[in-house]
């Protein structure tokens, strides 16, 4: 498993409180492994091994068991994600108004690949599947902001939205 | 309807294309000019999915007397626009309204069943559901039906899953009434998986009550009190508003205990999704609501024997649910009167991709591909060739030209190679590339392959490796028949449905489309001009303003040139990025087919 920045974490407390109230909330639920990743994830922004190794204590799910659940699903993440993150959609209707060339674009402008965090920080590329918004293809989001109908050369002008 | 005698009600488009197009403004304007001015005669709702989505944000105007009008393409300044002129002066404002033909067009064929209240009424006002006969169909089942007439209703009916295989649904859910055990679950498929299909989302969003009565009513059926829905969390809004929807159900007495003052229970929870393309496979979804890897089992022991936690389950997706409170409420000949033989009622298409009016449509079954292309979708735009239809996504096919007057229906669509899937439609043109398409399916599946089984696992990535090797030019004649070969072993061996259907993308391509494998294996050549490896840019020196803009778009400086100087592209060091064709005003860059290819061969 890859190392982890688990010093940082650790400090902050405040965090696993609100982890702890997670853990109260589905302690009589059955199945209660993905909703708990997905709450620990919202807090903590990603899930790091001290999460995962707190939610294996709390639960009394074997660690392994857990990172094979959490590297499973795309939404779950083991590294820190950007302060931004791209989000381009390669679903069918996308990829055949060009999202392909655009999802390159951003690579290339950013310097980093899918699935990577720029040095500063700053941004994370994803290449998602289908959000649903075909009617605007092709469409990427950047956090929660959507951007339909772009165009190659858009590009760099919705990047500088985000510097 | 809650709509006040003698008032203006003006919806707008709120699902999630319609937010992302820019429909919360437009409604925040309308509700503070409403508000600030004291217009009594008007009210601004919140609605779902109206289906144009091409022109989003849209709002519809529904005058007093009943009449409908859309305006389309909104901004907040044009809907104060619009109410000005609209409900103050009593004019309509025509430069704002959709084209009554086009309307006609895009409307006129539809049939709206599952999708009856999207973009009609509030989503998230109970009430507004119960004014359109809301919650009555479950209120018939609980007190004048017993749980077998129900099932007897919907086996009538004759309709089957609209998630993809189209098994009956009467039938599955007599299945697990005659499974007898303590405990029996109810679920949904709401993690709509396929690229390019968006209804499932759309009821979410624009009428989730109807799918909370239908859950209930299968429960009432297959003798159950606890439903899940599993939905993905890549839709946040519909996941809100489902939320909200099953709080408001509780409280009016809907859903939980004693449900209508009778002794039925019933309780629902929302299970979000995390991203895996298998989890819309019914054994792999339930182990994923169990907190495990969403892996799926041997079938059988079926679902409706032994399902979620071993349990008798049944399993339908929103669409099918959508449908179950109209059939009970207007009977089983209704329904099955609509559509063709051994498909009734109707089916929600995603249309997207090389289409001028990209948009959902419900059509009944039986509808034709031509019908829907030309008059409902208006045909391809800027005047290119239609190439083909890709149906079921990735479970399924590319439907050629020569195929556009096939009736839409399970049968017909299983018969040419394709499938109904979740009903994404997706038109691709000339400029679509048939390998690279298939190219493209097969890379989604390779990667949404969970690993458990290994024609799926192994095979699929072999497949996708054969592919590359075609789009990049390396390809041989022998590769074309393993890969025919292997698609029909991993078709065959699979253990679930992703990996037997896998190979439909392929199998449709090299069927329907040899000829392009055929170019670019034998002659290096890409019809569509789309696999990089084979193509060059160039410069029509007759055309070319020398502007430089190209220059400067360009990322690699693989164009040489300045003001007054033809520009000229070094294709050794060009990327194919398309950068230069997008900036171009003159239209004076194309592709070419690679000259030094030919050559070689």
């Amino acid at each position: 498993m890859a190392t982890c920045c688990c010093d940082t974490v650790r400090e902050s407390d405040e965090k696993y409180t609100e982890l702890k109230a997670v853990f109260e909330k589905y302690k009589d639920t059955k199945g209660s492994l993905i909703p708990v990743l997905h709450e620990a994830q919202e807090i903590f922004g990603y899930l790091p091994f001290e999460v995962q190794k707190t939610i294996s204590e709390e639960l009394k799910i074997s660690l392994s068991e857990i990172y094979g659940v959490a590297t499973f699903y795309s939404e779950f993440s083991l590294e820190p994600k950007g302060e931004n993150v791209v989000s381009v959609c390669l679903g069918t209707a996308c990829y055949v108004k060009g999202a392909g060339d655009i999802l390159d674009k951003f690579k290339e402008l950013l310097g980093i690949d899918v699935g990577e965090c720029t040095a500063d920080g700053k941004f994370s590329i994803a290449a998602c599947r289908c959000i649903g918004a075909c009617g605007l293809a092709p469409v990427l989001t950047i956090n929660e902001d959507v951007h339909g109908r772009v165009v190659l050369e858009d590009v760099p002008k919705i990047l500088k939205k985000y510097q | 309807m809650k709509t006040v005698e003698n008032k203006y009600r003006i919806n707008v488009g709120m699902a999630t294309c319609g937010i992302a197009a820019g429909a919360r403004p437009v409604l925040a304007a309308l509700e503070k000019k409403i508000s600030e001015s004291n217009i009594e005669n008007a009210e601004a709702v919140m609605t779902g999915c109206i289906g144009v989505c091409r022109l989003e944000p849209v709002i519809e105007i529904v005058n007093p007397d009943g009449t409908k009008f859309t305006y389309v393409n909104m901004s907040a300044e044009k809907a104060l626009e619009v109410l000005d002129e609209h409900v103050l002066n009593q004019k309509v404002l025509e430069k704002y309204t959709m084209d009554a033909a086009e309307s006609k067009s895009f409307f006129g064929k539809q049939v709206r069943i599952a999708m009856k209240n999207c973009g009609i009424i509030n989503p998230e006002d109970i009430e507004e559901y119960i004014a359109k006969d809301g919650y009555k169909a479950l209120e018939k089942a609980l007190k004048e039906m017993t749980p077998q007439e129900v099932i007897e209703t919907v086996k009538a009916s004759k309709l089957r899953g609209r998630g993809g295989a189209g098994f009956p649904t009467g039938l599955k859910w007599q299945f697990a009434r005659n499974s007898v055990n303590d405990q029996k679950y109810v679920c949904c498929n709401a993690d709509e998986g396929d690229p390019g299909a968006f209804m499932d989302r759309s009821v979410l969003e624009g009428d989730p009550h109807s799918l909370i009565e239908a859950m209930v009513i299968a429960g009432y059926a297959i003798g159950s009190d606890q439903g899940f829905v599993y939905i993905r969390a890549e839709y946040p809004t519909a996941v809100n508003r489902l939320d909200k929807s099953i709080k408001q159900a509780k409280e009016k007495g809907m859903l939980g205990k004693n449900i209508f003052g009778t002794d039925f229970n019933f309780d629902l929870e929302i299970r979000l999704g995390a991203g895996a393309f298998v989890c819309g496979e019914e054994t792999a979804l339930m182990t994923s609501i169990e907190g495990f890897r969403g892996e799926p089992r041997p079938r059988p022991p079926f679902p409706a024997v032994k399902g979620l936690w071993m349990k008798p389950t049944i399993l339908n997706n929103v669409e099918t649910f959508a449908n179950v409170p109209q059939i009970l409420l207007k009977g089983p000949e209704w329904f099955s009167g609509i559509g063709n033989e051994k498909s009734a009622g109707t089916k929600v298409f995603a249309v997207g991709g090389k289409i001028e009016n990209t948009g959902l449509v419900e059509i009944a079954m039986g509808t034709t591909l031509r019908e829907v292309v030309y008059e409902i979708g208006g045909g391809v735009p800027n005047g290119k060739a239609f190439k083909a239809a890709q149906t079921g996504g990735p479970s399924g096919g590319c439907i050629p030209a020569s195929l556009l007057d096939v009736p839409l229906d399970y049968d017909n669509l299983i018969n040419i190679g394709s499938m109904m899937g979740s009903g994404g439609l997706i038109v691709m043109d000339e400029d679509n590339c048939m390998v690279d398409i298939a190219r493209f399916f097969l890379e989604f599946t390779v990667e949404e392959s969970c690993g458990k089984c290994p024609p799926c696992r192994i095979g699929t990535k072999r497949m996708h490796e054969i592919l590359e090797k075609i789009a990049s030019g390396e390809g041989e004649m022998s590769d074309i028949d393993k890969l025919e070969e292997l698609a029909k072993g991993i078709q065959a061996s699979s253990l679930c449905g992703l990996g037997q259907t896998a190979p439909n993308p392929i199998l449709s391509t090299l069927r329907y489309f040899r000829h392009e494998y055929e170019a670019h294996v034998k002659e290096k050549r890409c019809e569509a001009k789309v696999c990089k490896a084979m193509i060059d840019f160039e410069v029509d020196a007759k055309t070319c303003k020398a502007c430089t803009l190209c220059l400067k778009a360009c990322p690699v400086g693989a164009i040489s040139g300045k003001v007054k100087e033809i520009h000229v592209i070094d294709n050794s060091k060009c990327i194919k990025c398309g950068a230069c064709i997008s900036r171009c005003k003159f239209g004076a860059i194309s592709k070419k087919d690679k000259i030094v290819a030919k050559e070689a061969i």
